[in-house]
């Protein structure tokens, strides 16, 4: 029996390709990989990305800087607002506008909902991810909560193009504080339920935890970035680092994994960096809300955006990561490029480091922590 | 540091490989120095750039002169620095994928996006578009084309332009 096991003829051995996506549950959109895997043993990944490819970075040359703005949005469609600031700031550095402090309150408070609204997502598309279906479901009808919010802000609930290059497109509305202290209330004992039904879920741990470790300096040298660089013990957040906006006048941590189930940079700490934020942002949304001024938020609009010729590199903290926006200006309306820096497309080429040596169930595990959206990849 | 103590420390190491252009923040070098310039700026203990953030490609829209803009960030030093490589069509650029992986798709996307060449990639192909396209989209003079894989290309773009 052993010799026939031993011989080539009997049984073949070798590399196998395995085929996933692009239509797959797990790759969260339009993402192939292919898969080398010698047994169940992952070997190499190799991702293969641009079936979502729209033609962004050409669009942008074509169009005037306040029409780009509908187009950050579809960028990563989980968190529009993010990229909608992340451009307007890269565009407000190159004209050098001074903002009202109500549009920079405004910008923070619905910020960082929306990276509650992202994280959330996040989590919950991990747990379903490796197998947990009802915190999904729990935490969609949290986000639920904050879509409707937005609603109420501009019309929209998932692309807002409500940051605009110099302000934003409508004041709050009306109780707009008040129902976002009240989202607020009800959110924060949500967290606690979430972490008895999944952080500390026993078979939950035993699918992250010590799985797929990201060593601190891969995860720099890859360039990886946000929560997923977090979970790997490294304090760096743009927030803190080189505040942009108003960040430095709020009062908050940064959290970052610790191996407190297996060891630094695992699975399972990308995700609890995620719920951590969330409580972090939550924070910064209440001292916003009481320190939010009065004011015309319209003020610093451009009639029209014109910057001098001349090159700028925005940097944004994102809810997956840094986002950054070279845009080349000739003095025109129009730029002559806008080269968009996604924070998913440098996490997912570390995909295949983290991965080797581990089984094909443990790759959805990697994938899912390292939460990316197609739309931001391709472009 | 800032942009001018980092400009001195660079030039007590290589002094000559770079330019500076007036008003700018940013170093101008030629391919042909890169390399060096490049492991200077990795491995020297003032230095530290260990944090690649994006490798932007353009083309100043004459045909003639294409550019990448190197974004290179310091986590533990916390400072920031721009380099770009201005080329003409055809001249490849040393890669710096064994430095920093960051780069490997980044260059990739140059490539496919731009047709600019790094000389060192482990696996130079197109990253976002398909493997069989012809031409690089973000080139100024580039010209749709009329069928692809036998589908016409829609010429009135009245829709949406």
């Amino acid at each position: 029996m052993e010799k026939q096991l031993q011989d080539k003829s009997v049984i073949e051995t070798g590399e196998m390709v395995l085929n996933m996506g692009p239509q797959h549950p797990s790759t969260h959109g339009v993402l192939r990989l292919k898969i080398h895997t010698d047994g169940e043993i992952v070997s190499k990944i190799e991702p293969i990305l641009g079936y979502l490819h729209r033609c962004f970075e050409k669009h942008c040359e074509k169009l005037g800087y306040e029409q780009i703005v509908p187009f950050t949005d579809r960028c990563d469609y989980l968190a529009s607002m993010h990229m909608d600031h992340a451009f307007s700031i890269a565009v407000e550095k190159l004209l050098d506008v001074k903002l009202p402090e109500r549009v920079e309150f405004i910008r923070v408070i619905v910020a960082e909902l929306q990276r509650i609204a992202s994280h959330l997502i996040a989590v919950g598309a991990f747990g379903l991810d490796v197998g947990a279906i009802t915190p999904f479901t729990w935490t969609l009808r949290d986000r639920e909560r904050i879509l409707d919010l937005f609603e109420t802000l501009c019309g929209a609930r998932l692309l807002y193009n409500y940051i605009w290059p110099g302000g934003v497109s409508h004041d709050l509305p009306p109780l707009f504080i008040e129902r976002t202290k009240e989202f607020l209330d009800y959110f924060t004992p949500k967290i606690d339920e979430l972490n008895q039904l999944l952080t500390t879920n026993k078979i939950f741990i035993e699918r992250s935890a010590d799985v797929g470790v990201l060593p601190a300096d891969v995860a720099i040298n890859f360039g990886v970035t946000g929560p997923s660089l977090r979970g790997s013990g490294v304090k760096f957040d743009l927030r803190k680092n080189e505040p942009y906006s108003i960040y430095e006048k709020f009062d908050f941590d940064v959290p970052i994994g610790k191996g407190e189930m297996g060891s630094v940079g695992d699975c399972w700490d990308r995700y609890y960096v995620r719920v951590l934020e969330m409580i972090e942002s939550v924070k910064i949304i209440r001292q916003a809300c009481e320190q939010i001024p009065e004011g015309d938020v319209h003020e610093a609009l451009p009639k029209k955006i014109r910057p001098e010729k001349g090159e700028v590199y925005g940097r944004y903290e994102s809810a997956r990561g840094d986002v950054g926006f070279y845009i080349i200006s000739n003095g025109k309306n129009i730029p002559l490029r806008v080269k968009m820096r996604s924070p998913a497309f440098c996490n997912l080429s570390v995909l295949s480091e983290i991965s080797e040596g581990w089984m094909i169930s443990d790759v959805i595990a990697n994938l899912g922590s390292l939460d990316i959206v197609l739309g931001e990849i391709d472009r | 540091m800032t942009f001018d103590e980092i400009v001195k420390h660079i030039e007590l190491k290589s002094a000559d490989k770079f330019s500076i252009e007036e008003g700018k923040s940013v170093l101008f070098i030629s391919p042909d120095n890169w390399e060096e310039i490049a492991a200077i700026l990795k491995n020297d203990s003032e230095l530290e750039f260990d944090y690649l953030m994006c490798i932007s490609s353009y083309d100043k829209g004459d045909n003639t002169i294409y550019g990448v803009a190197y974004n290179f960030y310091s986590t533990s030093k916390q400072h920031y620095l721009e380099i770009r490589i201005e080329v003409e069509d055809g001249i490849s650029i040393p890669s710096i994928t064994s430095l920093w992986r960051a780069a490997d798709w980044h260059e990739r996307e140059a490539y496919d996006m731009m047709g600019l060449k790094f000389v060192g990639h482990p696996d130079l192909k197109r990253i976002l578009l398909a493997d069989d396209w012809e031409g690089h989209p973000l080139r100024k003079n580039y010209q749709e084309p009329d069928y692809y894989h036998g589908l016409p290309i829609p010429k009135d773009k009245s829709y949406w332009e």
